[in-house]
């Protein structure tokens, strides 16, 4: 069972990975809307996407 | 024509009325609206091509408003480089003069609103970018300055239905996100290390039972302590620190027997590790931490919300006025102004400052500041109140008082004084969980001395059992849980709860008072009756003075045009006498429209007496319509009464409360009102001050007071009740002032609201009731030594699970 040793230390690591992860997340607002993006996705429709693209792109020159 | 078929408004739900015309083509299929407010917004939403909202949708809109003028004024001043300072911010990218602003969105019901919204305003030109937040309702803009103006985006918005204020997330806001932000962190990691820790103690009780060689143990023992140790340190922080603070004042609060528990717990837990041998307790101390965190993350969420809804209202807008110096006008920030200054005031636009009237004559709604219902005309040298609004023409107004002297500041400070005086009524669990940590406290330091002196070596896990299993949890949870299930059930039915305790001392109130303005009534002015004197028919007198009326912005005027649904005559030659009548000619012959003096005095007919006192009797305003011959009609004006008013009267005073009425309106109007709704106890002319002094001295008669109001004169009274209510379209200092906003029209929503507050009461009363007895049974059994830390654990879970459920038992609606 030495392989114990090795194994939990990992899964350790994994864990400090998550939290690291996690709150990278947080800081970087992924955690303000919590209910706002399922019903975002849901309405994603099929009609032409706005064509404003073309104008804004103009600006950035 | 007897058709009645209650069609409901395809936009926003609410029933057509019988004979309405508008109608809307969305999808090809045409579907009813009950107002042209809704017709437009739905009209728009259709030429946007944005006719999928009604797909997504899961509530009604909002009933559309037609644009009113005097938002579209305000919104102008938002483009003012002065007013933007306070809360615009310039992104520093170089195409162009972009700037970022964040939104506050009134009106949105449900997800669809926000892509309707998102998909509307990015389709503008000169929009960079627009994300919403759905939790917040709150926008954030980017656009570029050259292309479009602030107020033009504002306009679109309300296009489509909803209104937008600019908001400047201030300090505070900021210090809340963060305080989320670090709960959501601190959860977050108690959550991940608690499911290794938790991974861990399984295999360790299998150990106990299996047996397991005494290395591996303590390789375990070690981890567990590396994982705990974070947990320690940053998630429960929270409690320590609270715990201290506590200690410090003297008290003994939630966090006290928290904090020691779980301390206690780790510093046995890590003695057993160093020394090789005892229990561990790492599993109860990371599991406790985070059910109590999740726990106290939902409780700051709710706080956080209704502090939103509070500071949506005092933030919204930026005060500007039209100050005319040397033949120039020019839109100043009202800070700006100074007396002396000569103020321009258009039709429709709030009166920056008190002061006197240098040019013109018009009519003057103080309605919110008097709850006067009716106008009040005035001409040069009439003194102005600020705040109050001008009705019908242009005025030039010479600026007199400003900021600490006027007449709202006046109110301002009253309102002050009476938030500071406010009493307070005690929280049932308050009371009842300080005596109960203290008696805990008690025992587990007994318990503790107890073992010590007889068994040495196990005092500890039956002290650690002894603190677990009495957690406050269930007791702590008793309360939020259900005032958030309840608050949430209300804000469905369109009550907004914006401070913690409403909802308590809402099902505590002996007496309900309410304004009578704008809150038993609509505030509006409608045609209630019409009255021949001549062979000439109902339609003919209404369609003349409808002629006569046209352009008039008069509240009287627009009552009696908003009978008539195609204006068919015309008149020439009005002359207004303002706050008296008006006269002009239709169809060749010359009319006149105004109050009882007026028409003697032009005509010098007279006027039936007996008919207009009986009019006059049931709260009405009655103008006359005369020609030169004899008086054609009377018509009978009245506030209409809210939805649900008289149900709502009749259902508490049922309840066996005392219901009361006190306006500042004049006496007949009261009566009548009073007598509508049945309403015995009532009090005219009242100033705010009266109200205020009326509220104490039934508070000081151990009466507890809900107050329902809208007005600026009632914001004191709302702030000096021990609970109070505002209506949503009120004024901003009412609702800000008030505990609860009244979003519904239907004024029956405060009944419900009371019932599902004493509802809530009970569960509270339930829960604690639960709390307490299944510690009563734990307790002994913990202090005695049969408890494990382990089964305590599981214990005081299933006890905060029970009365979680129960709370949840609110969300349910009753069967009616």
């Amino acid at each position: 069972m030495e392989i114990l040793y090795l194994l939990v230390p990992l899964a350790m690591l994994i864990v400090a990975l998550m939290v690291v992860i996690f709150f990278w997340a947080v800081r970087s607002g992924q955690f303000d809307d919590l209910e706002g993006p399922a019903h975002r996705i849901i309405m994603d429709d099929d009609s032409p996407e706005i064509t404003k693209q073309d104008d804004s792109g103009e600006d950035k020159k | 024509m007897l058709e009645q078929i209650k069609a409901e408004c395809f936009h926003c739900g609410l029933p057509v009325p019988v004979g309405s015309t508008y109608k809307v083509t969305i999808k090809k299929t045409e579907r009813d609206m009950c107002c042209p407010g809704c017709q437009a917004v739905a009209e728009a939403i259709v030429a946007g091509g944005m006719e999928d909202y009604y797909e997504f949708r899961t509530e009604h809109a909002e009933q559309g408003q037609e644009l009113v003028p005097d938002f579209l004024q305000q919104s102008m001043a938002y483009d003012l480089d002065a007013v933007q300072e306070s809360f615009v911010r310039h992104s520093e990218s170089d195409s162009g003069d972009v700037r970022e602003a964040d939104l506050i969105l009134e009106g949105i019901t449900c997800a669809a609103c926000i892509w309707l919204n998102e998909r509307h305003i990015a389709s503008l030109d000169g929009v960079v970018s627009i994300v919403v937040n759905y939790s917040t309702h709150r926008a954030r803009l980017e656009w570029d300055n050259d292309q479009i103006k602030l107020s033009q985006i504002l306009e679109a918005i309300t296009q489509i239905g909803y209104l937008a204020h600019p908001y400047d997330p201030s300090r505070q806001q900021q210090l809340f996100e963060d305080e989320r932000k670090q709960q959501i962190k601190r959860l977050g990691l108690a959550a991940v290390l608690g499911m290794q820790v938790m991974m861990i103690a399984v295999a360790l009780y299998l150990g106990d039972y299996f047996g397991m060689e005494a290395q591996y143990e303590k390789f375990f023992y070690w981890i567990s302590l590396g994982l705990t140790l974070p947990v320690m340190l940053y998630s429960a922080q929270p409690f320590f620190k609270t715990a201290i603070r506590d200690l410090k004042r003297g008290q003994a609060g939630m966090d006290v027997p928290v904090s020691i528990g779980i301390s206690v717990a780790f510093a046995g837990s890590v003695w057993s590790t160093f020394n090789g041998h005892g229990e561990v307790y790492y599993d109860s101390v990371v599991m406790f931490v985070f059910f109590l965190l999740t726990g106290r993350y939902f409780e700051l969420v709710a706080r956080k919300k209704s502090a939103e809804n509070a500071d949506a209202l005092v933030h919204s807008t930026p005060a500007v006025a039209t100050r005319v110096k040397d033949e120039s006008e020019a839109m100043v920030t009202v800070a700006e102004l100074k007396i002396g200054d000569t103020v321009r005031v258009k039709p429709g636009e709030t009166f920056p400052a008190d002061g006197v009237v240098i040019e013109g004559h018009s009519s003057v709604d103080e309605s919110l500041l008097t709850g006067e219902s009716m106008p009040v005309p005035i001409t040069v040298n009439g003194n102005i109140i600020g705040g109050s609004i001008n009705i019908s023409s242009p005025l030039l107004v010479k600026v007199e008082k400003l900021g600490q002297d006027t007449v709202l500041s006046g109110v301002l400070r009253l309102l002050e004084r009476a938030q500071t005086e406010k009493p307070t009524i005690t929280r049932l669990a308050d009371k009842t969980a300080a005596w109960f940590v203290l008696g805990v406290l008690i025992l587990a330091v007994s318990v503790a001395a107890y073992w010590w002196g007889h068994e040495g070596a196990s005092w500890l896990p039956v002290t650690i059992a002894v603190l677990v299993v009495t957690c406050p949890c269930a007791l702590s949870l008793a309360t939020p849980t259900a005032v958030t299930a309840a608050t949430s059930r209300l804000t469905s039915q369109g009550l907004l709860t914006t401070r913690g305790h409403a909802l308590e001392t809402l099902a505590k109130a002996t007496h309900f008072i309410f304004d009578k303005t704008g809150t038993l009534t609509q505030g509006k002015l409608e045609l209630q009756s019409i009255k021949c004197l001549s062979d000439a028919s109902k339609d003919d007198c209404l369609n003349w003075a409808a002629a006569l009326e046209n352009s008039s912005e008069h509240p009287v005027a627009k009552a009696i045009c908003n009978e008539v649904e195609i204006q068919s005559k015309t008149a020439d030659d009005i002359i207004n006498t303002p706050g008296a009548g008006l006269t002009g000619s239709v169809e060749g012959r010359q009319f006149w429209l105004g109050t009882q003096a007026y028409i003697q005095k032009n005509t010098g007919l007279i006027v039936p007496e007996g008919e207009l006192k009986n009019l006059r009797n049931q709260g009405n305003t009655v103008v006359i319509l005369a020609d030169s011959n004899q008086c054609q009609a009377l018509f009978a004006l009245g506030d209409r009464l809210r939805s649900g008013a008289k149900e709502l009267i009749t259902q508490l005073k049922s309840s066996g409360l005392k219901v009361v009425l006190l306006s500042g309106d004049h006496q007949q109007t009261v009566e009548a009102i009073a007598k509508q709704v049945g309403i015995d106890d009532w009090q005219a002319e009242c100033l705010p001050a009266d109200k205020l002094t009326e509220v104490k001295t039934l508070q000081e008669q151990g009466a507890v007071v809900a107050m329902v109001g809208d007005g600026i004169n009632d914001a004191p009274v709302l702030a000096a009740a021990q609970v109070s209510i505002a209506m949503a379209s009120g004024t901003q200092l009412a609702a800000a002032s008030a505990d609860m906003l009244l979003l519904s029209t239907d004024l029956l929503s405060i009944g419900s609201g009371r019932n599902i507050a004493k509802q809530m009461l009970s569960i509270i009363r339930q829960n604690i009731t639960w709390a307490i007895g299944y510690n009563v049974i734990a307790l002994p059994a913990a202090a005695l030594g049969y408890v494990a830390p382990w089964m305590a654990a599981i214990g005081m879970s299933a006890s905060s699970l029970i009365v979680v459920g129960n709370a949840l038992r609110l969300l349910r609606k009753s069967p009616k």
